[in-house]
């Protein structure tokens, strides 16, 4: 069964979604990602989805709760990549993820969660 | 009693033609400065025989039939392109309607000539005569109408596309100078212009300046802050800037709450901040 692979690079574990989140995807992912945090407790969580090209409520609201479960486990998640149209989609959707932390690409996701990129 | 119409245009011939262009130049709307006569002469014969070939292409057909089939497939394209260049080139709607109804006389005139004997005849036939004319005459209105509206539709995006320039302030930092009322549709491609600037210039502070927006309801704001939470999905951050005294008011006493935005009153006072969040600040150099 397909899954979104993730990464752990030093303290940060990086999830890198390059293809269209389908349901039953997403909420896999959401699982994976609390069976991560708990085993590597990692100093924050890096989403890209500079991927992902089309969002709907319900890949919004999954992405929500992967936050709220990895920052309940005591991690921060970053989301970094958005593309502008699918920032406008979630925006228009009435989803603008209010808790959720964003940075424009991985380098500057590790720079929000305080640590300098590797390289 | 097509027939007897594309007997008596075929008959009329040069003759016809040289009446409708004396009537088209020697009217009081003729566009002298637009139009030169041979053109008229040349327009006004196309469109003859451009006539005659649909009617003899249409047969005899229901007078009360409408101009979509296809014998008159013909006379919309070259009515359509007639006119849309008069349009273009900046003619009244009266100037144009002129073409066709200055047609009117000069073919009743030959009809008289034809069926004078027969009063009951010619009475038919300039009715059916009159119902072509005005049909043609509605198809060209639509046309013309038509032509206008797309010379606006392009206006106005022009104008949307100059009214949102994306301007690099400092590395990182860019300024949205936003002139004139934000709607709807300015703010949708305001949105996508800056998030796609933000990406391009991997920026992370945006500052739209308000100055030029002459008053900011609820909708306004709404629209503002729907382009902030956006610039935020994607990792940048967005400053107002630009909200004068009377703005200020406006929005204490509409209740309008941006939520968490920084707002300042002028481009420098967010350039400031905007600075701030890039590590950086602005000191004195002691020289003068």
């Amino acid at each position: 069964m397909e899954a979104v692979p993730i990464l752990r690079v030093g303290d940060v574990l990086m999830v890198s979604i390059q293809v269209d989140l389908h349901d039953q995807l997403a909420e896999r992912l959401a699982g994976d990602v609390a069976d991560a945090v708990a085993k590597h407790d990692p100093k924050g969580v890096l989403i890209d989805i500079s991927g992902v090209e089309v969002v709907d409520t319900f890949i919004g609201r999954v992405l929500g709760h992967i936050a709220q479960l990895a920052r309940l486990m005591g991690s921060r998640v970053v989301l970094v990549g958005m593309r502008p149209a699918v920032a406008i989609t979630l925006v228009e959707l009435g989803m603008d993820l209010p808790g959720i932390e964003t940075a424009l690409n991985v380098d500057r996701g590790f720079r929000a969660l305080g640590l300098e990129p590797p390289g | 009693m097509t027939s007897v119409l594309v007997e008596v245009l075929n008959g009329a011939g040069e003759e016809l033609v040289d009446r409708w262009v004396s009537l088209q130049t020697e009217s009081v709307l003729f566009r002298a400065d637009l139009l030169a006569p041979e053109q008229v002469r040349e327009e006004s014969s196309a469109f003859v025989s451009q006539l005659c070939e649909s009617l003899e292409r249409s047969g005899a057909v229901d007078p009360e039939a409408t101009l979509d089939g296809e014998p008159w497939e013909g006379m919309r394209a070259f009515l359509a392109a007639l006119f849309r260049s008069r349009a273009q080139r900046g003619f009244e709607p009266d100037e144009v309607a002129e073409f066709l109804l200055l047609f009117k006389l000069p073919l009743f005139e030959a009809l008289q000539k034809e069926l004078g004997e027969d009063p009951a005849k010619l009475v038919d036939a300039v009715w059916d005569a009159t119902r072509l004319m005005d049909r043609l005459g509605l198809y060209t209105t639509q046309v013309y109408a038509r032509a206008k509206e797309e010379v606006i539709a392009r206006q106005r995006e022009e104008l949307l596309e100059l009214s949102t320039p994306v301007v690099t302030l400092w590395e990182g930092i860019l300024a949205l100078p936003l002139i004139g009322t934000l709607d709807s549709q300015r703010t949708q491609q305001v949105m996508e212009v800056l998030l796609q600037e933000i990406v391009d210039q991997e920026a992370s502070v945006a500052i739209l300046d308000i100055t030029g927006v002459p008053t900011v309801d609820s909708a306004t704001a709404q629209h503002l802050v729907r382009t902030m939470r956006a610039a935020r999905l994607i990792g940048a951050e967005c400053i107002i800037s630009g909200i004068r005294p009377q703005i200020a008011q406006t929005m204490v006493t509409l209740g309008i709450d941006l939520g968490q935005v920084e707002s300042r009153s002028t481009m420098a006072g967010a350039l400031r901040v905007a600075f701030s969040r890039r590590g950086r600040k602005v000191v004195a150099t002691g020289e003068a």
